[in-house]
C-alpha cells in the first residue's frame, strides 16, 4: 500500500485516495474538429510507460482535491507531487522521455 | 518426441530416470526466421504451436526474456470458463474451452484441466438479472450455463454460508459445469514441448530490445541475443504489450495493473469447485496440491511491479470469510502479484496492428489464462494467413475508433 | 504421566514448578511452562509426529522454529478451535493442549500411503505431468481424486471460527524485526535518539541466542550476557518511546515500508479470555525498518537424511539450553563448519557420547581441541552417506571423504544433527525488493542495495560473532533514527568476550547423492524433493531456478523453502556448472510465516463486512414488516408485504393503491448533491446532455449524464433553488461516483469554473407522496406553499413547511401520477414520514417500495440506469434522442455518439414488448430472437430488461433493447425460455400507461 504524500494533508495511506490514471490528457477544445482515430486516441490511447509516470490522484476520504504525482512504474517510489494544472517537473519530464526512446 | 505414458514412466523408472529427453532443446536464435513470437507465455507457445501443426510454418522461433511460462501464465489462479455475454466473447472463449476438453491428449502432456464447475454468485436482484441474462444468452448460444437456488448452491459447493443473514447474502448462483481449472505451468510446458517437436525454436532468456521497420513494414528485431529479420511478428507480452508496441512505433489502449492472488496451506479436499463472486469480490478454488487459490482485485495504478500489496488482499479474504466461515483459520501461505493488460472495454485485441507483418495479441486482462488454447489457435491462424479467423475478427484494434466496444465489464458488471 | 524421559534434571528456561498437560496422538503427556509442543514431545521422548507430503515417510522435529518443514500438527482446543498445520516448533506449550498428526491413516506409525515411499521410482518430480492422461474422462473421475486425497496435509476446520481478530495501525520512526542482541541494539540506539520504536520479536522471549547456547559462548562487559540482556530489555521498557511487541511475528515488508505484524494475543493459551482476541494484526507505517532476523542453519543433503532423530544442530542446542532436553544420548553430529564445536561439548557435558563428522579435511586446532578436550570424538573429512531406522534414526553411515570407493561405516545412534552452515534470514529484506548479493565467506546471500529506506543488522547482516551484531545492531539504530529526524551517535558497543568467528566449506550435497542406492537424499523435507528430482528437472531442460522450483516443487511448501531453498540452488549450480549466483533466486513473497486469514480480516466481518447505509425512516419500515434488498451500501425497503402475501400478492396490492388513491415512497437513498456559484448552470451543461442556461428559478429539469465514451451513466433530476444555485439527484447506486465524476472534471479539466459540489444525500430524507389523491394527503400539513395545479404546475420546487418542519417540495414524478417529493432535513425525517401516514390514512396512503416503484414507472416507461441501460446504451439507443441538446455546444461524451459505429440502425433500442398471452411473463435477462426454430447458435436481437404483471394494465409487460427495435413495431418476435416453448411476444411502445401524461398534470 503506498504512501502518498498529499500536497493539502500531509503524507497519508492509499486507501484514502482514487487513482485517477495518467496525467496531462488535454480534453480536446474541439472534439469536432476530430477523427473518430484521433478522438479515440484522446478517449483510450495511454503511454502505460515503464518507468516514471505522471499521473491524477484524488483525495477522496479527505480533502476531496486533485493533484498531480510522478511515480516509478517499476519500484512504485514516488518522485514528485505538483499542482493540478502544473507542469511535471522538467527532470522528470526529462527522464521520462528519455525512458521512451531506449 | 518420445510419448510420455504410464509405460514409459516405468521403464524409465528401471533406469532412475537418468535417460528422459530434453522437454524442449535450447537453441541459439538463429540471424533469420519467417515468423517470431515474441513472449514464451501460454499464449505465445500455444501459438508457435498451432502455427506450426496447422499452418505448416516450422521455420519459428519463440523468444521470451526471462523463462518460459514466468509471466501471468505462472501467476494466475487458473480459472477457465466461456459463459460470457456477448456472442463475440461467447465465441472466442469456448473456441478455447473445447480446445481446452482434449488439450493434455492433443500435447501428449498432462495440463491437469479439471472441469469441476464454476460457480458465479448472485447476491441481490441486479446480479439475479445479470446472471439470468447471462445464462439465457450461453444457451442460445449453445453454451452450458444453468441457474442454481441458495440451496442448490450450497450442495454443489458445502463450505458456501447460504446464511440469509448475512451482510450480502447469496441469491443464487450461475454454474457453468464445463467451467474448472487446469495447471497452469503445465500449459506452458506443454505447448513448449509440442512445438519444438515440430522444429520451434524456443530461446530463453532473450529479450527483444528494438523492432526494425521499413516504413510500415516490420523487417526484423534486436534482441540480447542479437539481431534477427523477420517475416512475420508476432507479440504476445501479457504485462508489457504497451512497451512493445512502443517499440513499434504505435500506441495502445491498455494500462498495465497489478493483480493480487493468494494461496493457503494446503489441506486435504474441501472444496470441490470454483466459486467467483463479482458483488463481493472473491476468486477461490482449491489445487490438486491442495491450497485454497484465492484471486483478488488489482491495485488501482498503474505498475509492472509483481508485488503483493495488502489492502487488496485483505479486502478479498473479508469476502472469503463471509462466503466460507469455516476458512477464518486457514492461513495464508503466499501471496504474489502478476501485471494485466486492461483495455477499456475488457475485451482482448488480436489482430493485425498499423505495421504490416507485425500482430498483436494482448488485453486480455485478468481473464486470459482461461483463453490460452483459443488464443493461441486464432493468432496463429491470423498470422499465417495475414487476417483474422472469423472467431477474432470483432477483436481489433481499429474498434476503440469506431465504437464498436465488446464490452463485458460494462455489460455485465463483471469481472473476470 | 511422567515426568519425560528426555528431560534434564537441571537447566533451561523452564519453570518446573508450572507443569502443563497435554495430549499427543491421543495421549497424555507433560511438558512445562517455557516449552514448545516439540520440546516438550522430545522431552518425552518423542521425535516421530509426522508423515512426509508425497512418499508419506515417517518425520520428526527438524528445527526450533519457524522454519519447520515437518513437525506440523493439528491442534484441537475445543469446537471451532482447530487449526491444521501448525507448527509444533513454535507453538508454546499449554495446559489441556491437543496434538494430533496428520496426513497418516490409519496412524503414525503404520502409514498405509506409505506404499508411496515403494513406489517412488515411479513417482519421480513431474510424474503426474507425463500420465493420467488416458482415458481422458478418468482425470476427473479417478486420478485427480486420488491424487488430490494423497496430497494436501491437515484437514481444513469444518466449523466456523469462534474467535475475534483485531486490526492495529501505528507509525513510528524506527521499526525492528527481530528481538536478537541485534535488534534489542538497534533498539537502544534508536530508543536513546528519541526516535519512536518498534521492536517485535516472533518468540516469547526476547534475547533470541543469548537465551539458549549463547548464554554460554560469550561473556558481554565481563559478565554472562544475561545481564546485558536484561539491563537493555529494562531501559526499553522503560523509555516512553520504545514498544516491546514479544510473540509478534513480523510477516511482511510491503510497499512504502509498511510493515505487517501477527501479534499473537491469545493463541499461545487454550482459549482467548472474555473479550480478547486470538491474534492482533498491526499494519506499521515505518519510516525507517531494521531486519535483524539472525540467521537459520542449512541442512545437508545426503542420501535418507530425513529420519526421526535427524535434527538440525542448532535446534538442539536450543532444545538442550533452552528447554532442558536431550533429545539423544548417542550422537553423531555431521557438519561443514565451525559452528557445531562448542555444542558437541555441551551434550557431552549433558551425558551424551558425541562423535562429530565434519566433512573438512583440515580443523584449526584453535577449533578442534576444546572439543576433543571435552571429550568429543572428532572426524575430520567425513561426510554422511546414508543411515538406517525406520520410525527413528538408529544407524548413519560415516565414510571418509578421500577413501573414495571403500564402504561407509555404519555408527549406531539414536539422534543425528545436522548443520550445513549459516544462512542470513533475507526474506524480508528481499519481500521488500532488496538486492542480495553473494558472500563466498559465508556461503551465503547477504543484504545488498534496500529498495526501500532499510537495512539489515547483525546475523541478517551477515555477522557471525555476538560483539559484531551488536555494534550492527547499535550502528544500524542510531542510523535509522538519524535517517527519520533523530540525530545522535550510537552508543559505545559493549566489549565481548567470545571465540573466533565461524568459517564453513561449502557442501550443497554430499557426493553420492544421485543414486538411490542409500536412500533419497531430501532437499525439501515437505515436499519429499530430492537431489535427484533437480537434476532429472534439469535434464529434462527445466533449467530457470523458477522452472526448477516449480516442476520439482521444491520450497513451495509451508516452509516456503526457508531450509531448503539455498540448498537447492547449490545442487542446481553443481549441476549446471556455474557459480551459485549465476543461478538466481526465486522471488521471496509475503508473509514470512502463514497468517490466519481472520487475522487479514479483523473484525470486517458480518455485519460489519461493509458498512449498512439505513435511511431515516429504516426502523419505521423495519417495524412494518419491509422485506428490505441491498442497493450497493443502502438497505432500501424492497415492498412491505401484509399477512398472508407474498412478493408478487405485495406489489400488486401497493401499485394498485398508487394508481387509485396515492401511496408513499422512502426515496431518501437517492444521491443529493447540492452544486453552487456563479459557474454552476454552465457546468450543468457541460455535464448534461440538454441545456440548463435557461432553466427558470424554482424549476426542474431531468438530466442524463453520459461517459465521455457517450454512454449513459447517470440520470436524475436537478432544480434551480437560486439563480447560482442547484439541487441534483442521481440515483443511489451512483451517487458517490457522480460527485467523484463533478470534482474530476471541475478541479482537473475546467478549473476556472467557480462551482463547488456538496454531497447532501444524508442531510435530506426523501419522501414521495404520489396519485391522484397526493394533494389531499399533503395540503392539511404544508404551510406557505400553494398546491395548486397552477400555483404549483409540474417540475417546479417550492420551499415551505410540511409538518412543522422547513421543507424543499419538488413536484416531480417517477409514477406518471401527481407526485410530490418532500424533503425534510434528515433529523425530521421519521417525525413527518408518520405526519404523512397519519393525513394519508383516510385517503388510503399505501406505502410502497422499491420493487412496486419499479413496476410503476416501467408502465410509463421511464428507464432505470442500470437494470434498462448496462454501459453499452447511448441516449439515442433509449428513444431520448430529444434530450441531447444540438445547440448547446460540447458536453461530455457528445464526440463519441457520432463516431462511426455508434449511429449504426442495428444497435439495440428501447422497445415495449407484449406477450400474445397477457398472464405470461418474461423472465427480466431473457433473450429473444426472430425464429425460435433455429439451430444453436441462435442468433439473438435484444434482451428484456424489465418485466412485470402490471396491475393497472390487467396484463404482463416488459421493457426490452431490440436491435433496431423502434423499426420493428408491432412484429412478431420470440422469448425463448429455459424450460418450456419459446413465448411469443409483440413490440410496441415502451410507454404503456396514460402515454399523454394527462395524470401528471392535474
Amino acid at each position: 500500500m503506498l504512501r502518498i504524500p498529499c500536497p493539502f494533508c500531509g503524507p497519508r495511506a492509499e486507501i484514502e485516495f482514487r487513482c485517477g490514471g495518467e496525467a496531462h490528457i488535454r480534453r480536446p477544445a474541439d472534439p469536432d474538429a476530430l477523427s473518430d482515430a484521433e478522438w479515440a486516441d484522446y478517449l483510450f490511447m495511454r503511454g502505460n510507460p515503464k518507468g516514471v509516470h505522471f499521473e491524477r490522484w484524488f483525495h477522496a476520504h479527505g480533502c476531496q482535491r486533485w493533484f498531480n504525482l510522478a511515480r516509478d512504474t517499476v519500484g512504485d517510489r514516488i518522485l514528485a507531487v505538483y499542482a493540478m494544472g502544473a507542469e511535471p517537473p522538467a527532470g522528470l519530464r526529462r527522464e521520462a522521455e528519455v525512458r521512451g526512446d531506449d | 518426441m518420445r510419448r510420455y505414458s504410464i509405460f514409459t514412466l516405468a521403464r524409465n523408472a528401471l533406469t532412475g530416470h537418468r535417460d528422459w529427453p530434453r522437454a524442449w532443446r535450447s537453441p541459439e536464435p538463429r540471424s533469420r526466421y519467417r515468423v517470431v513470437i515474441v513472449g514464451g507465455g501460454g499464449h505465445g507457445l500455444a501459438t508457435a504451436y498451432y502455427l506450426a501443426k496447422e499452418h505448416g510454418i516450422r521455420d519459428l522461433a519463440v523468444l521470451e526474456k526471462r523463462w518460459l511460462g514466468g509471466g501471468n501464465t505462472g501467476r494466475n489462479t487458473t480459472i477457465i470458463r466461456s459463459n460470457y455475454l456477448h456472442d463475440e466473447s461467447a465465441a472466442l472463449y469456448d473456441h478455447a474451452l473445447r480446445l481446452w476438453a482434449g488439450l493434455s491428449r492433443e500435447l501428449n502432456f498432462n495440463v491437469m484441466y479439471s472441469d469441476r464447475g464454476v460457480m458465479m454468485l448472485a447476491h441481490n436482484p441486479h446480479d439475479v438479472q445479470i446472471f439470468k441474462r447471462h445464462i439465457h444468452a450461453n444457451r442460445l448460444n449453445g453454451i452450458d450455463n444453468e441457474w442454481l437456488t441458495p440451496a442448490e448452491a450450497k450442495a454443489y459447493c458445502p463450505p458456501l454460508s447460504i446464511d440469509r443473514t448475512a451482510r450480502y447474502p447469496v441469491a443464487g448462483a450461475a454454474l457453468q459445469r464445463r467451467g474448472g481449472v487446469a495447471r497452469h505451468d503445465a500449459v506452458a510446458w506443454g505447448y513448449a514441448r509440442a512445438a519444438d517437436s515440430l522444429g520451434v525454436d524456443i530461446i530463453q532468456n532473450c529479450e527483444v530490445t528494438a523492432i526494425r521497420r521499413e516504413g510500415d513494414r516490420v523487417t526484423g528485431i534486436e534482441t540480447t541475443r542479437g539481431s534477427i529479420a523477420v517475416e512475420k511478428l508476432g507479440i504476445v507480452v501479457a504485462g508489457h504489450s504497451s512497451i512493445l508496441a512502443e517499440m513499434a512505433g504505435f500506441r495502445l489502449p491498455i494500462e498495465s495493473y497489478p493483480l493480487q492472488a493468494l494461496v493457503s496451506e494446503p489441506v486435504k479436499p474441501i472444496f470441490p469447485c470454483v466459486v467467483m463472486s463479482n458483488t463481493v469480490h472473491a476468486y477461490i478454488s482449491q489445487s490438486d496440491k491442495g491450497d485454497l487459490v484465492i484471486g483478488a482485485g488489482t491495485d488501482q495504478y498503474v505498475s509492472y511491479s509483481q508485488r503483493g500489496g495488502i489492502q487488496v488482499i485483505e479486502h478479498t479474504l473479508e469476502a472469503i470469510v463471509e462466503l466460507f466461515p469455516i476458512f477464518s483459520r486457514m492461513r495464508m501461505m503466499r501471496q504474489w502479484a502478476g501485471i494485466v493488460d486492461v483495455t477499456p472495454d475488457r475485451s482482448p485485441i488480436i489482430g493485425r496492428t498499423p505495421v504490416r507483418g507485425l500482430y498483436i495479441n494482448c488485453g486480455w486482462g485478468t481473464g486470459g489464462f482461461k483463453a490460452t488454447p483459443g488464443s493461441g489457435h486464432l493468432f496463429a491462424w491470423t498470422i499465417a494467413r495475414d487476417e483474422p479467423h472469423p472467431v477474432n475478427a470483432p477483436f481489433d484494434l481499429d474498434r476503440f475508433a469506431s465504437g464498436r466496444l465488446i464490452d463485458e465489464a460494462a455489460a455485465a458488471a463483471v469481472a473476470h | 504421566m511422567t515426568e519425560g524421559v528426555a528431560r534434564l534434571a537441571k537447566g533451561g528456561r523452564i519453570d518446573r514448578a508450572r507443569p502443563l498437560r497435554f495430549r499427543f496422538a491421543g495421549k497424555l503427556y507433560i511438558g512445562y511452562a517455557g516449552d514448545t509442543l516439540a520440546s516438550a514431545l522430545l522431552a518425552n521422548g518423542i521425535h516421530l509426529v509426522a508423515r512426509s507430503f508425497k512418499y508419506h515417510r515417517p518425520r520428526g522435529i527438524l528445527t526450533a522454529g519457524a522454519e519447520e518443514p515437518n513437525a506440523l500438527l493439528r491442534i484441537t482446543r475445543g469446537d471451532g478451535r482447530v487449526d491444521p498445520n501448525t507448527r509444533a516448533t513454535t507453538l508454546p506449550l499449554f495446559n489441556d493442549l491437543d496434538a494430533a498428526p496428520q496426513n497418516c491413516r490409519p496412524g503414525l506409525r503404520f502409514d498405509l500411503q506409505a506404499i508411496n515411499g515403494l513406489l517412488g521410482p515411479l513417482f519421480p518430480a513431474g510424474f503426474y505431468y507425463k500420465t493420467f492422461m488416458w482415458p481422458a474422462s478418468f482425470w476427473k473421475r479417478f486420478y485427480e481424486p486420488r491424487i488430490r486425497a494423497a496430497a494436501g496435509l491437515g484437514e481444513a476446520p469444518r466449523q466456523p471460527d469462534p474467535d475475534r481478530y483485531l486490526h492495529r495501525f501505528a507509525h513510528c520512526e524506527v521499526l525492528i524485526a527481530g528481538g536478537g542482541p541485534a535488534g534489542i541494539a538497534a533498539a537502544l540506539a534508536a530508543t536513546r535518539a528519541g526516535a519512536r520504536v518498534i521492536l517485535a520479536e516472533e518468540q516469547p522471549q526476547f534475547g533470541g541466542w543469548l537465551t539458549g547456547e549463547g548464554a554460554l559462548r560469550a561473556r558481554i562487559d565481563g559478565e554472562a550476557p544475561d545481564a546485558w540482556l536484561e539491563a537493555a530489555l529494562a531501559e526499553l521498557r522503560a523509555a516512553g518511546n520504545c514498544r516491546l511487541l514479544p510473540r509478534t511475528s513480523v510477516f511482511g515488508c510491503y510497499d512504502h515500508n509498511l510493515v505487517g505484524l501477527l501479534e499473537d494475543v491469545a493463541d499461545h493459551k487454550f482459549a482467548p479470555a472474555a473479550g480478547e482476541p486470538r491474534h492482533r494484526l498491526w499494519k506499521v507505517r515505518a519510516a525507517r525498518v531494521v531486519i535483524a532476523t539472525g540467521m537459520t542453519e542449512r541442512p545437508l543433503v545426503f542420501p535418507a537424511n530425513d529420519r526421526p532423530g535427524i535434527m538440525m544442530a542448532g535446534a538442539a542446542a536450543t532444545y538442550l539450553h533452552r528447554h532442558a532436553v536431550l533429545p539423544g544420548r548417542e550422537i553423531v553430529i555431521v557438519t561443514n563448519n565451525d559452528s557445531v564445536y562448542g555444542l558437541a561439548g555441551d551434550f557431552v557435558a549433558a551425558g551424551a557420547r558425541v562423535t562429530l563428522a565434519d566433512a573438512r579435511r583440515e580443523i584449526p586446532d584453535s577449533i578442534a581441541l576444546p572439543a576433543r578436550n571435552r571429550g568429543v570424538e572428532l572426524l575430520p573429512g567425513t561426510l554422511p552417506a546414508g543411515s538406517e531406522g525406520r520410525l527413528r534414526v538408529r544407524q548413519i553411515h560415516l565414510r571418509s571423504r578421500d577413501a573414495g570407493t571403500t564402504l561407509p561405516v555404519p555408527r549406531a545412534c539414536d539422534l543425528v544433527l545436522v548443520s550445513g552452515g549459516w544462512s542470513p534470514n533475507l526474506a524480508l529484506f528481499a519481500q521488500a525488493r532488496g538486492e542480495l548479493r553473494w558472500d563466498a565467506e559465508l556461503a551465503a546471500f547477504r543484504p545488498g542495495p534496500a529498495h526501500w529506506p532499510m537495512c539489515c543488522a547483525g546475523g541478517a547482516n551477515g555477522t557471525r560473532r555476538l560483539g559484531e551484531a551488536i555494534a550492527d545492531g547499535l550502528r544500524a539504530g542510531a542510523a535509522a533514527a538519524a535517517a527519520a529526524g533523530f540525530e545522535k551517535p550510537a552508543p559505545e558497543p559493549p566489549s565481548v568476550e567470545e571465540g573466533p568467528a565461524w568459517t564453513v566449506e561449502p557442501l550443497w550435497c554430499v557426493p553420492g547423492c544421485s543414486s538411490r542406492e542409500r536412500g533419497e537424499a531430501f532437499v525439501d523435507f515437505q515436499h519429499d524433493v530430492t537431489a535427484r528430482d533437480l537434476g532429472l528437472a534439469l535434464r529434462e531442460g527445466y533449467e530457470s531456478i523458477e522452472h526448477v522450483k516449480r516442476y520439482t516443487t521444491t520450497g513451495m511448501g509451508t516452509d516456503q523453502g526457508k531450509l531448503g531453498n539455498l540448498n537447492a540452488l547449490g545442487i542446481v549450480a553443481g549441476e549446471k556448472g556455474v557459480p551459485v549466483p549465476a543461478v538466481g533466486v526465486t522471488t521471496f513473497r509475503q508473509p514470512w510465516t502463514p497468517v490466519p486469514f481472520g487475522a487479514l480480516v479483523g473484525a470486517n466481518r458480518g455485519p460489519l463486512f461493509d458498512p449498512v447505509r439505513r435511511t431515516p425512516m429504516h426502523a419505521w419500515a423495519e417495524r412494518a414488516g419491509a422485506v428490505f434488498e441491498d442497493v450497493g451500501q443502502w438497505k432500501r425497503a424492497r415492498y412491505f408485504p401484509r399477512e398472508g402475501e407474498d412478493m408478487q400478492a405485495a406489489v400488486q396490492r401497493e401499485a394498485k393503491a398508487v394508481r387509485a388513491s396515492c401511496g408513499m415512497l422512502d426515496a431518501s437513498t437517492l444521491g443529493k448533491i447540492d452544486i453552487r456559484g456563479p459557474d454552476a448552470a454552465e457546468f450543468l451543461n457541460r455535464v448534461y446532455t440538454n441545456s440548463w442556461a435557461k432553466l427558470a428559478v424554482g424549476a426542474c429539469r431531468y438530466g442524463l449524464m453520459l461517459g465521455e465514451d457517450g454512454m449513459v451513466f447517470d440520470d436524475g433530476v436537478t432544480a434551480r433553488l437560486g439563480e447560482d444555485h442547484f439541487h441534483m439527484t442521481t440515483t443511489t447506486g451512483g451517487a458517490a461516483r457522480v460527485l467523484a465524476w463533478l470534482e474530476n472534471w471541475l478541479q482537473t479539466e475546467w478549473p476556472e469554473l467557480r462551482v463547488w459540489c456538496t454531497s447532501v444525500t444524508e442531510q435530506w430524507a426523501t419522501m414521495t407522496v404520489t396519485g391522484p389523491k397526493a394533494r389531499e394527503v399533503l395540503r392539511p400539513l404544508v404551510e406557505d406553499v400553494d398546491l395548486g395545479r397552477d400555483a404549483f404546475p409540474h417540475m417546479t420546487f417550492r420551499s415551505g413547511r410540511v409538518a412543522g418542519v422547513p421543507a424543499r417540495i419538488f413536484r416531480i414524478s417517477f409514477t406518471g401520477e401527481l407526485s410530490f417529493e418532500v424533503n425534510v432535513p434528515a433529523g425530521y425525517g421519521l417525525h413527518v414520514w408518520e405526519a404523512l401516514l397519519e393525513a394519508g390514512a383516510p385517503h388510503g396512503l399505501t406505502v410502497y417500495g422499491t420493487e412496486t416503484m419499479h413496476l410503476l414507472r416501467a408502465e410509463k416507461g421511464y428507464i432505470i440506469v442500470g437494470q434498462d441501460t448496462d454501459g453499452t446504451v447511448t441516449p439515442f439507443d433509449l428513444g431520448m434522442g430529444w434530450i441531447v441538446s444540438k445547440k448547446k455546444g460540447d458536453f461530455i461524451g457528445r464526440r463519441s455518439l457520432f463516431r462511426s459505429g455508434m449511429r449504426r440502425s442495428d444497435r439495440k433500442q428501447l422497445v415495449g414488448l407484449l406477450t400474445e398471452d397477457p398472464a405470461l411473463v418474461l423472465e427480466e435477462g431473457a433473450q429473444i430472437v426472430e425464429d425460435p426454430r433455429q439451430p444453436l447458435p441462435m442468433r439473438m436481437i435484444g434482451h428484456v430488461t424489465s418485466s412485470y404483471r402490471s396491475p393497472n394494465l390487467g396484463r404482463s409487460i416488459a421493457l426490452a433493447m431490440v436491435r433496431g427495435g423502434r423499426e420493428r413495431s408491432g412484429q412478431r418476435l420470440w422469448v425463448p425460455r429455459l424450460d418450456g416453448p419459446a413465448i411469443p411476444v409483440e413490440v410496441t411502445s415502451p410507454v404503456f400507461y396514460d402515454p399523454e401524461g394527462t395524470r401528471l398534470h392535474v
